[in-house]
Order: structure tokens, then C-alpha cells, then sequence
């Protein structure tokens, strides 16, 4: 019975890699959204990205804060977003595929806080304290988020006949990156309990939009365990050069 | 003559900031929570100055432990930048008033919420031409309507859900026409 206990009951902490893991996702899609500031196609949607960009960055803070403390090993925020390399990052692909056009941007920002925010409810009701907390917080912000970008993901598709193409396209590239969300592994031994709120989130935002998406196909994307896409390291190389190029700089 | 306030400001209450912030008065610390409480009334907040750090329920708690002052904050928005000059201008303005150890907790539950906002500061947020937010009970969705706090009409329209800051949406008065900001219930 002991035994079993200590197999089958997870331990209320977080681990260090589970903070990591979703620490990434938020981080490299902030670092996606950063890129629209300057570029947005109105102004107001050049302030909106990036306050998201801004909102992702500090979900990230908190949770590489939470994981360092719990590592002990002296590293801080800023070293695990600047100094690790790119097999280290353990965010799920769908975060760090290339913008593409306006549409894509928010359709797959649309897909993944919509991710977070049931990540966020569940994790809001777990038994580690600390991450609670940092949920609970998230999951008000995502909220916004996620309004925000399924109102542009139902004005688009259900647009012209243009941006329903160009959305369709972007559902078709998209998709598939969408089940590693759920993958369950070691580290995550529930992600697929997850799916079926996932769904029944986007199902109706898609249906309003005039959406369908692809068949399932059998790809997995594996970036939840640092094999990423030929895009990461273009990502990464930008946002840590000038880290890499000042050791230490501040402000 | 440059300093005099134009009829427009006076009238949108902006007369009530000084230049670089809210008025201040300098204050000395006698050891007691209740005077703490009072210099931190005087901090005001860096992106919005005619409220304080109090009012906008970013101060927690303030406790005596010995010959340290304990003081909890909460901050806003998780990426808010403004979150690290609080913490400065706090323990600043505490050191300079006399306080000889102070501490800044970070406490991050519960989460900070509009709510905590008190009413003397949504009169000023609405003095000051942000719409004041409405209780997060009546915030299902981005469909109510805030007061223009220029006309006061409530025939208003959102123009954007995310306006100069995180916390504020943008919004546009059908009635005379002008923008405002209003703060988003959180």
C-alpha cells in the first residue's frame, strides 16, 4: 500500500522540469509576439500583441523564479532564459513556428492561451502552493488574451473571402502541432487530461470563424523534449545574443 | 506662467499633481505600522500619479518585527514593469522617512485584484480621465459599457482590449467624441 502511495500519488511540488516546460512555452511566444511590435497591421494590434508579449514574459519570470529556487543550483531567470541552449528549451513546437502573416500570429496565439488557459484552471487547484498561485494569477491575464485573439480568429475566418483563405491555410499548417499539447510523458503524466477542455474551448470559436481543421494526421511534433524545429535556433540566436554579447549587463 | 495649470487640466483634476508625482509631505517614521501606512500613502504609483500605491491595493500588510518593518506587496500585472520601481520607491521612501531594516515580500497570493482599489482612487482614476473599473462580478465580458469620464455618457465603444498598458482597455465616447482609457477589471 506504502509502496503504491509513493508510485501512483504525484508529489505536491512542481518539478523543475514541469516550471520549465510551460516557463518555455510562455517565453518563446512572447518572443514570437515581440517580433509584430513596430509591425503590427493598426496600432492598436501593435499594442495588443505586445502587451500580451509583455503578460507571457511575466508568467515566464515567475515560473523560471520558482524553478531555480527549487533547483538550488544559483540559477535565475535570465539564466535559464539566456543561457541555455536550444535541446534545453522544452516548450511544445506549435510556440515557435515562424509568425507567418497577421492571420497566423493570432490563430496560433489564439490556440495555445487558449491552451493555458485551462493549463492555468487546472494547475490553480493543485496542491503546490506556490505554482498555484502563479496559475491563479495567469489565468486572469490569459483570459483577456484569449477573448481578445478568438475575436480576431472569428473576424478573420468569417472575413473576406481572402482572410478565410489565408486563416485556413494557417489552420492547415497549424493544427498539427496542437496534439503534442496533450502528449503525456514522465515529466507530464496528465497533459492528456487536458484535451477534451482544450476542445471545447476552440470547437465553437472555430465553428463561428467558418474553420475546419485538417484530419488528424499521425505527426507529433517533439518539442516538449528539446527536438525542435529548424526555427528555434534562429529564435533563440536573437534573443540571446545580446546577452551572450554582454555577460552580466544591466540596465 | 509656465507653470500654471491650463482650465482643462484644472478641470480633469490634474491640478492636483505636482510636477514629478503626487503631492508629498515629508513624514518621519515613529515605529508604528500606522505611521508606515502613512508614507506610503505618499508613494505614488510611476505610471499613474495622482493614486498611491495604497489605494491601488498594491500594499498588503505592513508588520513591526523588532527594528524591522515588513512590508508586503502584491503586484499587479505579472509582467508589469512597474513592479520592481515600487518596490524601490517603497523601501526608498521608508529609509528616508527613518525606518532602520526594511523588507519587501512579493506575495503573489492572493492574486491582485481591481477590486482592491478604493473608491477615494476611482474618483481620482475618473478626475484624472481613466474610466474607474467596474467589480469584476459584472466583468463576464468586454461588452460593459464604462462612463466617459469626460461627458460621463455611458454611450461608449471599445476601440481596443489592450490600450497604453496592460491594465487599460481603449476605449472611444460616441456622445463628444473624445478617447479615454479605461482600467479593465481584473
Amino acid at each position: 500500500m506504502g509502496v503504491m502511495n509513493a508510485l501512483t500519488t504525484p508529489s505536491a511540488a512542481a518539478s523543475v522540469s514541469f516550471l520549465l516546460r510551460i516557463a518555455d512555452g510562455s517565453l518563446v511566444l512572447s518572443q514570437r509576439l515581440s517580433e509584430w511590435c513596430g509591425h503590427g497591421p493598426i496600432l492598436e494590434e501593435d499594442i495588443a500583441l505586445t502587451n500580451i508579449a509583455l503578460d507571457l514574459i511575466g508568467q515566464a519570470r515567475l515560473l523560471y523564479t520558482l524553478a531555480g529556487a527549487r533547483e538550488g543550483r544559483g540559477r535565475d531567470e535570465d539564466a535559464f532564459a539566456y543561457w541555455r541552449d536550444e535541446q534545453e528549451f522544452t516548450n511544445p513546437t506549435l510556440v515557435e513556428l515562424p509568425n507567418g502573416d497577421f492571420g497566423q500570429s493570432v490563430l496560433r496565439t489564439y490556440l495555445y492561451t487558449a491552451y493555458q488557459l485551462v493549463l492555468w484552471q487546472s494547475l490553480g487547484a493543485s496542491p503546490d502552493a506556490e505554482l498555484a498561485a502563479i496559475a491563479h494569477k495567469s489565468a486572469k491575464e490569459t483570459a483577456y488574451h484569449c477573448s481578445h485573439l478568438a475575436g480576431w480568429v472569428i473576424r478573420l475566418g468569417d472575413g473576406s473571402a481572402e482572410s478565410h483563405q489565408r486563416l485556413t491555410r494557417a489552420l492547415d499548417y497549424l493544427w498539427p502541432y496542437t496534439p503534442e499539447l496533450f502528449t503525456a510523458d514522465a515529466i507530464d503524466p496528465q497533459a492528456a487530461a487536458l484535451e477534451s477542455a482544450w476542445r471545447a474551448t476552440v470547437a465553437p470559436v472555430l465553428a463561428q470563424a467558418t474553420l475546419t481543421p485538417p484530419a488528424a494526421s499521425p505527426f507529433r511534433a517533439t518539442g516538449k523534449q528539446g527536438r525542435h524545429s529548424e526555427h528555434m535556433g534562429y529564435l533563440l540566436s536573437e534573443m540571446q545574443s545580446l546577452a551572450r554579447a554582454h555577460p552580466g549587463a544591466k540596465w | 506662467m509656465a507653470n500654471e495649470v491650463p482650465d482643462f487640466a484644472r478641470a480633469a483634476g490634474l491640478d492636483a499633481v505636482a510636477p514629478g508625482g503626487a503631492p508629498r509631505a515629508p513624514r518621519l517614521f515613529d515605529g508604528s505600522c500606522d505611521s508606515a501606512w502613512e508614507i506610503l500613502r505618499t508613494i505614488p504609483d510611476p505610471e499613474i500619479p495622482v493614486v498611491s500605491v495604497v489605494d491601488l491595493g498594491i500594499v498588503r500588510a505592513v508588520e513591526i518585527n523588532g527594528e524591522t518593518l515588513r512590508v508586503t506587496m502584491t503586484p499587479t500585472y505579472a509582467g508589469c514593469p512597474a513592479t520592481e520601481l515600487i518596490q524601490r520607491e517603497i523601501r526608498e521612501n521608508l529609509q528616508q522617512a527613518g525606518a532602520a531594516g526594511v523588507e519587501i515580500t512579493l506575495a503573489l497570493s492572493p492574486a491582485w485584484t481591481t477590486d482592491w482599489i478604493t473608491p477615494s482612487a476611482r474618483l481620482a482614476l475618473q478626475r484624472y480621465g481613466i474610466a474607474p473599473p467596474c467589480a469584476t462580478r459584472d466583468a463576464h465580458t468586454m461588452a460593459f459599457k464604462p462612463r466617459c469620464p469626460r461627458c460621463a455618457s455611458t454611450q461608449t465603444e471599445l476601440v481596443s482590449a489592450f490600450g497604453a498598458t496592460p491594465c487599460k482597455a481603449l476605449f472611444r465616447c460616441v456622445a463628444c467624441g473624445e478617447p479615454f482609457d479605461y482600467f479593465k477589471p481584473l
